[in-house]
């Protein structure tokens, strides 16, 4: 009788133990699918924002400290991006094993070269970020470069699937190279294309593929347009050709449509993240999804 | 450098020399230490050089060895940090510890006295009032916080406040937080913000309207802030629920001059939370309060004229106080994208009920008489956030109170007693943020606190200077 108990125990117990997945908190989307890449059934993730959401203006809603208070990763992309909410989340979400400076705390910028570090703080100049352009997720390189510190993490803190992890790491980074080598080819003919931008969430991208931005829409950072300031872009890139508008998913501009209509140029939607157009399913198809964007514009002011 | 001063000191000296053939010698001499002196800094050139080719040398083979684990273009890669030493961590460097200036200044019109101020069926304490006619400095704060190491949070908030003609200071928060106690728990010490209901923790300028509801007003003189412990739970579950308690020294509540009580009050708080789809999110929560107000410690209360003479005092309550609340919040934001539009729907009820005795002071004589008076009101609130920038919002107050004693005199002349008249107002306001960092508001009420009405503007300004504010839910 007592063995019978002790066996039903068991075969309890056994699934139980083989659900324990790993629990991934991530801020933003990418993360989320850069998680999922690596982790496969190993990880549970969840994200903080959706893609229609600006991860600046969350707020630390009562779900969003819920799902913290269970997490045993964190991944965020840090340098103030999540400023207004993550401290308050981390605060608030009674975890210390995602606190900074333990292992389940992963902030992405902290792994990368870091662009557009002011040398002056003053918000006079916007919203700005003290460490930073955060927007690092629109260079694929970083992406890699975060795939091997978040490799390392999992393999750390879940230590009995480090095989797994490392397998699934080494699969990853080798498409990942690949395809950012198809990409930079597909984008060639757009080296030193001018764009103008909504806000300055591109400049890692325009980096990478050589793109030259030549206005900004939002005049500082937080801070929406106002119709002199339109103007005087507009005066300013009068006579330049095969120009174009990106803005992203949630920036929702009547400033983005004016200024199309009156100087011609295309505007361009590109994602910022996984999930933010259709065809962006995962990391992959999101950056097919940029590139393929890009070049229809860039072909179209071409004609 | 010595040995070169040296020398040039010596020829100097050797200018001046009058003997030539001491001169011919020291010149010997200083060739030889010329010569030495070249060949000494050869040999170290010639060190440092082939220390400069080695580090290049292995600085190269560091680059090779990167390229060769991620095949990536870009040479400046940052050496991902082992992360068993990621202690350094580059978060919020630029602003450590948090320090943060909360600037508000603002116009009010009114008609009544604020020093007649009163509410209806309320004893008034705290900060409650209507504020200062005309320019005035608001709630000016200064905020403080950082965690001081891995264990504890730490946060201290300096109010500035002006009161007939006078700025006042006043510590409003100093407490510590622990940060990795396990088990979903936390402790908190010190002088803050009571978590119960839903706009008690919220300070001034986080607040939708220039001022406070009525309720908050007449329960808790706009805030219910202690010193004391707090103990809180975070349920490990997928809806959010938080049950807490705290234990305060009972010296500010709930009326201003039992200040010297030492009998603590007690409350305990849930909270529930969670999302509906993505565009919608909500929190409900329930408070208990439990207060004894002893004046039997306290120091009396009254005013004093011109010449030192004290005036007829007020009846002053003792005994027993349970207040609870209920809160409901619910946002909505399409797509979850709050910065573009969004609205905001509150509601918070409170109910108190006395159980104590009621004692005057009247030429030398103490009456007293039993008193179990009650006490309750609600407001709800709708914001909307209808394009960025610019928020409407409505509000409507209403309060209501019962009394119940042995002593009609001493209830009358107590301010508990209503006389007919319970208080509602309803106010409006429209606010415009040029940034996260700066808000202007103008707030219209209709203030119907006593029989008299009452039309009221405010026009404020909030500034946010330093570290970046929280988006608190």
């Amino acid at each position: 009788m007592k063995g019978r108990y002790l066996l039903l125990m068991f075969t309890l117990l056994v699934p139980l133990q083989l659900q324990a997945a790993l629990k991934v908190f991530t801020c933003e989307p990418e993360w989320a699918a850069l998680a999922e890449e690596l982790g496969g059934d190993s990880v549970d993730v969840t994200s903080a924002t959706q893609a229609m959401q600006d991860p600046h203006y969350i707020q630390a809603r009562p779900s969003l400290i819920a799902r913290i208070h269970k997490a045993d990763l964190l991944i965020c992309t840090g340098a103030g991006l999540e400023a207004g909410w993550l401290p308050v989340l981390l605060r608030k979400g009674n975890n210390p094993r995602i606190l900074a400076g333990k292992s389940g705390h992963l902030m992405a910028t902290d792994h990368v070269t870091m662009k557009e570090i002011p040398a002056v703080v003053d918000r006079s100049m916007g919203d700005i970020h003290a460490r930073g352009n955060p927007h690092i997720q629109t260079d694929p390189r970083n992406i890699g470069r975060v795939a091997e510190v978040l490799a390392e993490r999992l393999k750390m803190l879940d230590s009995a699937n480090g095989e797994e992890y490392q397998r699934r790491y080494e699969d990853f980074i080798g498409r990942w190279n690949a395809a950012i080598e198809h990409w930079e080819q597909l984008a060639s003919p757009m080296t030193g294309m001018p764009v103008v931008v909504y806000h300055r969430s591109w400049i890692y991208l325009q980096d990478w593929l050589g793109l030259k931005e030549i206005a900004t829409l939002q005049p500082k950072p937080g801070i929406p347009p106002g119709s002199r300031y339109l103007a005087d872009i507009l005066n300013r890139t009068q006579g330049l050709s095969g120009m174009v508008i990106i803005h992203s998913q949630y920036q929702k501009s009547k400033a983005i449509k004016w200024f199309s209509a009156k100087s011609g140029a295309p505007v361009v939607l590109l994602p910022t993240t996984v999930g933010a157009t259709a065809e962006a399913q995962d990391l992959f198809s999101w950056y097919e999804d940029i590139i393929t964007r890009l070049l229809n514009a860039h072909e179209n002011v071409n004609e | 450098m010595n040995r070169i001063i040296t020398i040039f000191g010596a020829l100097i000296a050797l200018n001046l020399t009058p003997l030539e053939a001491v001169a011919n010698e020291d010149i010997d001499q200083l060739r030889r230490q010329l010569e030495q002196l070249k060949q000494d800094y050869e040999s170290r050139i010639d060190a440092l050089e082939k220390r400069l080719l080695k580090a290049e040398q292995s600085q190269q083979q560091l680059k090779q060895n990167v390229s060769a684990e991620q095949p990536v273009r870009e040479p400046q890669v940052a050496p991902s940090q082992p992360p068993a030493q990621v202690t350094a961590m580059r978060g919020d460097r630029s602003f450590n510890p948090a320090i943060s200036l909360i600037l508000d200044g603002r116009y009010s019109d009114f008609s009544q006295d604020p020093e007649e101020y009163s509410l209806p069926g309320f004893q008034l304490g705290g900060e409650a009032g209507p504020g200062e006619q005309g320019f005035a400095l608001g709630h000016s704060e200064l905020v403080i916080s950082a965690n001081a190491d891995d264990k504890f949070f730490g946060r201290f908030t300096a109010a500035f406040d002006t009161h007939e003609g006078e700025t006042e200071v006043e510590v409003e928060e100093a407490f510590l937080e622990t940060l990795a106690i396990p088990y979903g728990l936390k402790l908190r010490g010190g002088r803050f913000y009571s978590d119960i209901g839903y706009l008690n923790k919220q300070h001034q300028h986080q607040w939708d309207f220039s001022d406070a509801p009525l309720i908050y007003r007449g329960m808790f003189g706009n805030h219910l802030l202690d010193d004391g412990v707090q103990l809180s739970w975070l349920a490990p579950t997928d809806l959010y629920l938080e049950l807490g308690s705290e234990l305060f020294a009972g010296g500010r509540y709930p009326i201003e001059y039992s200040g010297d009580s030492t009998v603590p009050t007690y409350t305990l708080f849930a909270k529930l939370g969670g999302d509906v789809g993505i565009s919608q999110s909500w929190q409900a929560g329930l408070s208990l309060i439990d207060a004894r107000v002893d004046y039997s410690t306290g120091s009396g209360h009254g005013h004093e004229d011109e010449h030192g003479e004290e005036e007829h005092m007020s009846p002053i309550y003792s005994g027993d106080t349970v207040t609870w609340g209920l809160d409901l919040v619910w946002k909505w934001a399409p797509g979850g994208n709050n910065r573009q539009r969004n609205l905001v729907l509150q509601y918070e009820y409170f109910n108190r009920d006395y159980d104590g005795i009621l004692s005057a002071e009247h030429e030398g004589m103490t009456e007293t008489g039993s008193y179990d008076g009650s006490q309750s009101g609600w407001y709800a609130q709708a914001v909307y956030q209808f394009m960025p920038q610019w928020r409407l919002g409505l509000r409507y107050d209403a309060l209501t109170s019962s009394v119940n004693g042995s002593s009609s005199e001493l209830i009358e002349e107590s301010g508990f007693d209503s006389e007919g008249h319970d208080p509602w107002r309803y106010s409006m306001m429209t606010d415009w943020s040029n940034s996260e960092f700066s808000q202007l508001r103008l707030q219209y009420g209709y203030d119907k606190s006593s029989p008299d009405a009452d039309d009221y503007w405010i026009l404020q300004y909030i500034l946010s200077l330093g570290a970046h504010g929280a988006h608190r839910y």
